[in-house]
């Protein structure tokens, strides 16, 4: 076997200046524009929310929104860790460390030419080097799908306050699922106001302590309206997000009802002797970019 | 529930006349501090140019642009984005900040803890809440970057902000005791057991 391509369709052939020049755009776009998803779930939560404060602190947010659209700023002065997510589809030809070195490249441009705070130091000199990049950062998560000639650059700059309330717990089978549901809500808790809420409260299920945090950032970052595919996860995220919006943290932690816009689950299968839990928190500023590559062109969105 | 307009610095009389739940917009001038500041200041012993006496710093780093030093601009950056990170992280330093450096306020999101509140109490101080996230708001209340110092921390460098209507910024600790953050976790903390049985998980 040496065919490389399947016959007769040409592939989805996409070049490092394109991905350099989106993860460029794909940065600095998602600083500046909230995705339709998280400006309703905004228009929901005020519309329930009971406390007065939590209602002034609510159309703060919403008015922030507008005034970075309008002024072209920044939602928030945290540029966060930028993190990139590659999906690859099939029949895609694309010479991987090139697209590494191109999503570096696009990120130090964004940082430089907009310009942007760059929020990434060395973890011991803490040394900046005023590209938002440094040793594996940009995190760049790459995975295939069955999309036919279709490549999708996702873009997350993750703030520091909600990626400092994240958490795992290697549970035992003789906890249940009941300790799962504890560990969420007592980490609710303990971040508080610290997190930006309302927030989306990632949570992962099961795999191994890596892939168990993983999933909770994958639960934390997807869209509003999401659901868990597995059904079991979905109910228990139906089950959390009422859960943890009757624990009066409410909007920075000042009280009131809207402490998360919802609970995201993630699962994956685990050992028989194993029940990790692990939660990563998104702040109100849900902030997200993408570009998806076809043969019709690049098309941008959230 | 007043609000207070406050032309930076004040004095210890104006700051234990806040109490929690009052609103206050700040005006003139606003000191932005940040993790690295003060672990240089206080753990490292670097002293700044600045007298902080009875004035506000804000927990912050901010997105900036180089521009050239003039007449009015010291500090050779114009805004971009000035928003507000998370406090708690800086919560050992509010009792140095105020007893060595003098300063009266503190700005910051998501609260500090007992040993703050205790050092407002005693020296005359308080924590006032800006909406996190909110940067691009807070930006049109800064006027300028007037001078900067410890510029080798950039971004966490020590900024001098010129400021306009700074808030409305809500009274979270004050210097009678009084903590938003304290009374919402406690409450919290007395809901945690029927949201658990609720869960089938208490």
């Amino acid at each position: 076997m040496t065919l490389m391509t399947k016959p007769g369709v040409e592939p989805l052939r996409v070049e490092p200046e394109a991905i350099e020049e989106a993860a460029k755009l794909l940065y600095i776009r998602a600083c500046k524009v909230l995705p339709d998803d998280i400006k309703e779930g905004f228009t929901r939560l005020d519309a329930t929310e009971t406390d007065a404060t939590a209602k002034t602190i609510l159309a703060t947010m919403i008015e922030n929104i507008g005034v970075a659209e309008r002024m072209d700023n920044l939602l928030c002065q945290d540029t966060g860790i930028p993190i990139f997510n590659v999906l690859i589809g099939r029949n895609v030809q694309v010479d991987g460390w090139a697209l590494k070195e191109a999503i570096a490249k696009g990120t130090a441009r964004a940082t430089r030419e907009h310009p942007l705070r760059s929020s990434v130091v060395h973890p011991i000199t803490r040394k900046n080097e005023h590209t938002s990049c440094g040793e594996r950062v940009p995190v760049i998560n790459i995975d295939f799908t069955d999309a036919e000639r279709e490549l999708r650059l996702e873009m997350i700059p993750k703030g520091s306050g909600s990626e400092n309330g994240s958490f795992l717990q290697m549970l035992i089978p003789a906890d249940g699922v009941a300790a799962v549901k504890r560990f969420v809500v007592d980490r609710v808790i303990q971040a508080g106001g610290k997190v930006c809420p309302p927030t989306i409260v990632g949570v992962g299920v099961g795999g191994t302590s890596d892939l168990c945090m993983h999933l909770a950032k994958v639960a934390a970052t997807r869209p509003l309206g999401s659901h868990c595919t597995d059904a079991e996860g979905a109910k228990l995220e139906a089950e959390l997000s009422e859960a943890v919006n009757c624990l009066g943290i409410g909007p920075q932690g000042l009280g009131g009802d809207s402490t998360a816009f919802a609970v995201h689950v993630e699962t994956a299968a685990t050992h028989i002797t194993m029940n990790p839990v692990a939660v990563n928190i998104q702040c109100h500023s849900a902030r997200r970019a993408s570009a998806t590559f076809t043969p019709d062109g690049i098309r941008i969105g959230f | 529930m007043a609000h207070h307009v406050l032309h930076m610095p004040i004095t210890e009389e104006q700051v234990r006349a806040l109490r929690i739940g009052d609103t206050v917009t700040l005006e003139d001038t606003l000191f932005g501090i940040r993790d690295a500041t003060q672990i240089h200041m206080f753990d490292h012993g670097r002293r700044t140019k600045f007298d902080l006496h009875g004035h506000a710093v804000i927990h912050t780093a901010p997105n900036l642009r180089k521009v050239e030093r003039s007449g009015t601009n010291h500090s050779g950056y114009e805004p971009v984005c000035i928003g507000t990170t998370t406090s708690d992280r800086m919560e050992r330093f509010t009792r140095p900040l105020m007893e060595r450096e003098g300063v009266r306020i503190i700005i910051g999101k998501g609260g500090l803890r007992d040993g703050s509140l205790d050092a407002f109490r005693d020296l005359g101080g308080a924590y006032l809440a800006v909406v996190g996230g909110a940067a691009a708001l807070e930006t049109t209340w800064v006027q300028a970057v007037e001078d900067v110092d410890l510029d080798d921390l950039n971004p966490e460098s020590l900024y001098k902000f010129s400021i306009k209507g700074f808030g409305p910024l809500l009274v979270a600790m004050d210097a009678h005791g009084g903590s938003l953050y304290a009374a919402v976790n406690a409450e919290a903390a007395r809901r945690r057991q029927a949201v658990l049985e609720k869960l089938g998980a208490s």
